[in-house]
């Protein structure tokens, strides 16, 4: 039995919202906030009662479970309510989900990002539907006079056996809404779950499949103005001057001026990272006629700082690699002997541009500020930060700030900076309506917050028996020193040297779906197959030899590694069975590769043919540990789209500037993968072990890139070191 | 400014609206049928795809002046009660991640069955190969696309 505790100190994590009164009803009416078909109306119950802030019990027993984090496409709209119904033991027939607001009183951490939504939110949620499940049996137990112990629960209806009586959900709604938030409460054992751990259909399918609104850009209001931005063309300009008079009385357009949505004494936070000063904006009627006058609108730059070409940043990385820093990030042993008396000496050095997110749904924002008050609907994954960033630029007090989230059309990180929802509700404010800021795929293109550029240099040294004694890493990206020190082959290799610097560049960058994970762990597989194959050793047996090593006599104190060799080697030895390894010898060209991010586990096996430069991948086999599994069928989805993300952008995508102005600006010159490019077969195995789940949205995308390359060089006999590999040059040509 | 009388899932809509703007615009800002989706805005990922006569058809580039009588489908009127055996094999393969580009992505594909009911899978890739899935959902978009033509 697990018991878990629903208070800590004095902070209760579930509370009563009969018992707080008036001050902890969730700022969000159900019924008001939504149209609804008169079918639906109909079926709603007569009355609904809040039993707590996740979900709300109808007296026909129909649930309402709020969804508290947002939605980019991982599908904790749909899990993370499962776990709820779960523990509340009802059918999931009858559980209708909805997008919580944010509501920092209610909801811990509504953070859409590192993989954490169902890691984090896993003991809460649970929480909450168990505290509910036992509210509702105390309040039975109460009304039937029998002890509370007696009575069982299952799909929503309530049995005491022994006097024969059973009630639903529904009937005793109203009175377990009076009964007092028990401090401590039971959790469901993995072997008695219903819900979690089944197939579950996305629960906003049906709205996706018939075109209903449900993304920010699908955002209608009456008296809603248009509103665009004309960003600085080049990182390292910024606004001069502006013509605004000679497009304002082009045809539905309202008002044209210059804002500075982030003036400079302006408290920044991290969210706010892209934030630009002052910007350059057109409002009107229609999007098209606002796009209209964008083109026309003439405005001046001028350079504030120095204006980088991808040239220069392969330059100074470049550098940058030839160069020890002062410290050392980690060091076991001593390198420099060890490479002194190896055998053998393997380096390699490997390389990566730039990445814009290219979510398909372009930034935007609604946003209805008055003077007491701010409105904002929109896709945005760090909707609490916005709330504080606003609260700070338009002086308002955080209580008057109303975010919502809506569905997102993607997010790879490109959403945790919410500099857009800042704009919004400076432009409504200065205009005095209701508007929605629409980005052009130029403008979110071109204006990002990317994936860094990054170099990274391995040497590893062997002994005369193929034994893996020494082992340095260098690596540097923009704005970002790449290296996870402490990760394998850390604790693995008696000499080890891991070392890392930073790039300060122009050029925002900031997360990108896996953060230096999407790019060192495609450098690193692939030089462990390089040392492999030097080593004279099948590159999966090579990789468990080091496992071996880091459980049964790490290098240093093993509570300094950030993985677990034994579930590390689980997940390989998983996909070594599964895609009946043997290397070089399926009439296909494989790779292997295994990763650790995100607190789970991936090992994969990739099968291709090439055909001239371009990989036709036929067949991906991949092992995932990542705890528990909520929702297999939505899992899989996850896994299939890091593998396709991973393959498309590693072989194919680069953002490449001049002169500090991006040369990509949208698909005709930025390449994506598409139908044809992906792999043809994917086939996902996770491990069963019973422990908590992990990220899932990320892990399976930076090891594919390995696999990948591993798989290339079988087929072509040369190793591939720059992405994209489809040329397999220093791509930053700028 | 001018008004065009055009045909939209099978209804008349009047609009008044400057010639030049594409139908895409038309659809979102004045019918308020968001359903057919903003993407690139020039003709390269597939988002805005609607049917004009029933062939698959880039919104974002289509002048609203150059319809005339032409019957427009878009998402919304694909099927009366979303249940298109696209649709249906949408839901039931689970296709959508974030869900944006899946509407273009629908339209491309019954399109497709319309024109060629049992397509080969080369066929499939090739015929939805114009519309970009950032999320990556292609080998569910080419088992949905099978799904619905065996039915």
């Amino acid at each position: 039995m697990t018991l878990i505790k629903t208070k800590i100190g004095r902070r209760a994590f579930i509370r009563n919202t009969g018992l707080a009164g008036g001050g902890l009803v969730l700022g969000f009416n159900w019924l008001a906030s939504c149209k609804m078909t008169p079918e639906q109306v109909n079926s709603m119950p007569k009355e609904w009662f809040e039993l707590n802030g996740f979900l709300k019990i109808g007296d026909n027993g129909m649930v309402t479970i709020m969804s508290p984090n947002p939605e980019i496409g991982q599908n904790v709209k749909t899990a993370m309510p499962m776990i709820v119904a779960e523990e509340l033991d009802v059918a999931w027939k009858d559980v209708i989900v909805e997008q919580a607001p944010l509501n920092t009183d209610i909801f811990t951490r509504q953070l859409a990002g590192g993989s954490q939504s169902i890691r984090q939110g896993w003991e809460g949620l649970r929480m909450a539907g168990a505290t509910a499940r036992q509210m509702l049996k105390e309040a039975a137990a109460k009304a039937w006079e029998v002890p509370v112990g007696e009575i069982t629960t299952s799909e929503g209806v309530l049995t005491h056996e022994a006097s024969g009586k059973s009630a639903g959900y529904g009937e005793i709604a109203s009175a377990a809404a009076g009964i007092e938030v028990p401090e401590e409460v039971e959790l469901k054992e993995q072997k008695d779950f219903k819900i979690i751990g089944t197939d579950r259909l996305n629960v906003d399918g049906p709205k996706i499949v018939t075109g209903k609104p449900l993304y920010g850009l699908d955002v209608q209001r009456d008296g809603m103005l248009i509103a665009m931005i004309v960003h600085p063309p080049a990182f390292g300009m910024k606004l001069k001057d502006m013509d605004a008079e000679s497009v304002k009385s082009m045809p539905g357009i309202r008002d044209v001026f210059a804002i500075e949505p982030y003036p400079e004494d302006l408290e920044k936070q991290w969210s706010d990272g892209g934030a630009i000063q002052e910007l350059a904006v057109v409002v009107g009627n229609s999007t098209w006629e606002c796009m209209q006058a964008k083109k026309a609108l003439k405005v001046q730059w001028e350079e504030n700082s120095k204006l980088e070409s991808s040239a220069y940043h392969d330059e100074a990385l470049a550098e940058l690699l030839n160069t020890a820093p002062k410290e050392a990030a980690r060091k076991d042993g001593d390198v420099d002997a060890a490479f002194k008396k190896a055998a053998k000496i393997v380096e390699s050095t490997y390389t990566a541009p730039f990445l814009a997110h290219n979510t398909m749904e372009p930034m935007n924002f609604f946003a209805d500020v008055t003077a007491d008050k701010a409105e904002l609907l929109g896709p945005i994954q760090t909707p609490e930060f916005l709330e504080i960033t606003l609260a700070s630029r338009l002086g308002l007090p955080k209580e008057k700030i109303d975010i919502m989230m809506t569905r997102m059309g993607g997010g790879f990180g490109r959403r945790l900076y919410g500099t857009f929802g800042v704009e919004a509700a400076v432009i409504s404010q200065k205009v005095g309506a209701p508007i929605k800021l629409v980005y052009t795929r130029e403008d979110d293109m071109t204006q990002g917050t990317y994936r860094p550029s990054y170099k990274v240099k391995y040497k590893a040294g062997l002994d005369e028996n193929g034994n893996l004694i020494a082992w340095h890493v260098r690596g540097a990206g923009t704005n970002d020193d790449l290296i996870f020190e402490n990760r394998f082959p850390a604790g693995a290799v008696d000499n080890y040297l891991a070392e890392k610097h930073s790039l300060q560049t122009n050029v925002t960058t900031g997360a990108w779906r896996a953060p230096r994970s999407n790019f060192i762990a495609g450098a690193e597989q692939a030089f462990m197959d390089e040392v492999a194959e030097a080593a004279g050793k099948d590159p999966i047996e090579f990789r468990l030899e080091l496992f071996d090593r880091a459980i049964s006599n790490p290098v240093g104190d093993p509570k300094n590694n950030d993985y677990d060799p034994e579930r590390y080697a689980g997940v390989l030895k998983l996909v070594k069975e599964k895609s009946n390894w043997t290397d070089g010898s399926s009439g296909k060209s494989r790779g292997v590769s295994a990763y650790y991010c995100h607190n789970s586990y991936v090992a994969q096996v990739l099968d291709l043919t090439m055909n001239g430069d371009t990989p036709n991948v036929d067949k991906v086999w991949c092992a995932v540990d990542c705890g528990i599994v909520i929702n297999p069928l939505s899992a899989k989805n996850q896994i299939e789209g890091g593998i396709v993300d991973g393959i498309g952008h590693a072989t194919f995508s680069a953002m490449t500037f001049k002169d500090g102005k991006p040369e990509q600006s949208n698909f005709d010159r930025y390449r994506l993968i598409r139908n044809i490019e992906a792999p043809k077969e994917i086939e996902t195995f996770f491990v069963d072990n019973g422990i908590d789940p992990t990220g899932l949205g990320e892990p399976s995308l930076p090891p594919i890139v390995g696999a990948l390359a591993n798989a290339m060089y079988k087929a072509t006999g040369r190793r591939h070191y720059n992405q994209p590999l489809i040329s397999d040059k220093p791509p930053l040509v700028g | 400014m001018a008004t065009f009388t055009l045909n939209i899932n099978g209804q008349k809509q009047e609009v008044d609206v400057d010639p030049s703007t594409p139908i895409l615009w038309v659809l979102r800002d004045n019918l308020k049928l968001v359903g057919t989706k903003y993407g690139c805005g020039i003709a390269q990922c597939g988002a805005c795809t609607i049917h004009v006569d029933g062939t698959a058809t880039r919104s974002c580039v289509l002048p609203v002046s150059s319809i005339g009588d032409k019957k427009i489908t878009t998402i919304e009127g694909l099927s009366e009660n979303g249940d298109h055996p696209v649709q249906k094999a949408w839901l039931e393969v689970d296709v959508p991640q974030c869900g944006y580009c899946q509407a273009g992505q629908i339209m491309t594909a019954s399109a497709l069955l319309e024109q060629n009911p049992n397509p080969t899978d080369e066929e499939i890739e090739t015929a939805m190969n114009g519309n970009i899935c950032r999320c990556g959902t292609y080998l569910r978009i080419r088992k949905a696309v099978k799904t619905a033509s065996q039915s």
